[in-house]
């Protein structure tokens, strides 16, 4: 997936004193990091400050990290961890959107969905905005199985949980992302799943 | 709704490839034979196709990699866990505190006097007077001067080794 040297090769030579090298693995997990960052922040701009003390954590840990799991499973325990924390430190709260919250949320979803005449049954814009729909736990989980490259048993390394537990959220938050879909973008599923 | 369920479940474990051979072979046949079980699993199988193929990954904004690379040029990497946390005198300590526990339990056990009495059902009891146990010699000057002692001679030792760890560290940094 990616050229030139891996992961850990990269931290070898950061840790021998190349600290310029690490540019390159904030380069290769910042989309993923400031994604997950963004499940739980409210704004942009606090998911910017999460991912930023994310590689910040990785960095000044880097001689902590043995090499025996993949560097993306010890660097999305920091994202987890970083997550939790803020939002103990902002004292917002991760329980998910109650039932008007919801509604408040697809519409204004929706009605974006609908203005833009080319991208309505984009598949990709439906995915991604009933996502949002979920409670930050259940998108992390989902974007951790399907864009993290992590296995059940990596994902409950990350989570501190036992894979069957992660088996079974992970099949509980894609059966509520299928129902939010149903409710909230009707149309959009008839189309994509009829087509 | 159960059985609905429990239906969806075994789905998901065999389009995520997590079922066993045996339970792949009886999903497959059910898929095969059931029109629920079909309809189900193309309905799942959609959702499944949906995220792989589509969930994207938001972007950060152009100047983050620069962002954390002038961050991370005030800070230094801090060494390894392992190379300042010494297992021996971790168990050190732990051997220290199970040893105090088990001094204080045989102590205040031979205090204790065990005499049989019998029960009604003839059974043995035992009689455990706590009146009688002697807290002032546990918890004496001499007692609290005897712990106090090891523990400095144990916050020594593990300084001690921890100052001899990085002055080795150093001189292997100036060879």
């Amino acid at each position: 997936m990616y050229t030139g040297p891996n992961d850990n090769e990269i931290i070898s030579r950061v840790l021998r004193g190349e600290p310029s090298l690490y540019a390159e693995l904030v380069k290769r997990y910042q989309k993923f990091v400031f994604t997950i960052a963004l499940r739980y922040a409210p704004n942009r701009e606090d998911a910017e400050e999460i991912a930023q003390d994310v590689f910040v954590k990785a960095y000044r840990n880097l001689a902590d990290f043995r090499g025996d799991a993949k560097f993306s499973t010890w660097l999305y325990t920091i994202v987890s961890t970083t997550c939790i924390s803020f939002l103990r430190k902002k004292k917002l709260d991760i329980r998910p959107l109650d039932h008007e919250q919801v509604l408040e949320t697809a519409s204004r979803l929706d009605s974006g969905f609908k203005a833009n005449t080319i991208e309505q049954k984009s598949k990709v814009q439906m995915v991604n905005r009933a996502i949002h729909l979920l409670s930050p736990d259940d998108a992390k989980l989902i974007t951790l199985f399907y864009k993290g490259e992590q296995s059940l048993e990596e994902i409950g390394q990350i989570m501190g949980v036992e894979p069957n537990t992660v088996k079974v959220r992970l099949h509980r938050a894609r059966q509520r992302l299928k129902d939010k879909m149903e409710t909230y973008f009707k149309e959009e599923v008839k189309d994509v799943m009829g087509g | 709704m159960d059985t609905q369920h429990y239906m969806e479940e075994r789905l998901w474990e065999y389009i995520d490839g997590a079922s066993g051979a045996e339970e792949k072979l009886f999903i497959e046949q059910l898929i095969a034979t059931q029109t629920e079980w079909r309809t189900k699993y193309a309905e799942l199988l959609e959702v499944h196709h949906l995220m792989q193929q589509h969930l994207e990954l938001d972007e950060p904004s152009m100047r983050f990699t620069q962002n954390v690379m002038e961050e991370i040029g005030k800070y230094k990497i801090t060494p390894a866990a392992q190379s300042y946390i010494n297992k021996r005198v971790i168990y050190g300590i732990a051997a220290f505190f199970i040893l105090t526990i088990v001094g204080f339990l045989i102590y205040g056990l031979s205090q204790v006097q065990w005499t049989s009495g019998g029960g009604s059902n003839g059974l043995y009891s035992v009689n455990v007077n706590l009146d009688k146990i002697d807290y002032s010699k546990i918890f004496n000057n001499r007692y609290t001067n005897i712990f106090l002692m090891v523990t400095i001679v144990l916050g020594l030792m593990f300084l001690d080794m921890y100052l001899g760890r990085k002055k080795k560290d150093i001189q292997q940094k100036t060879l």
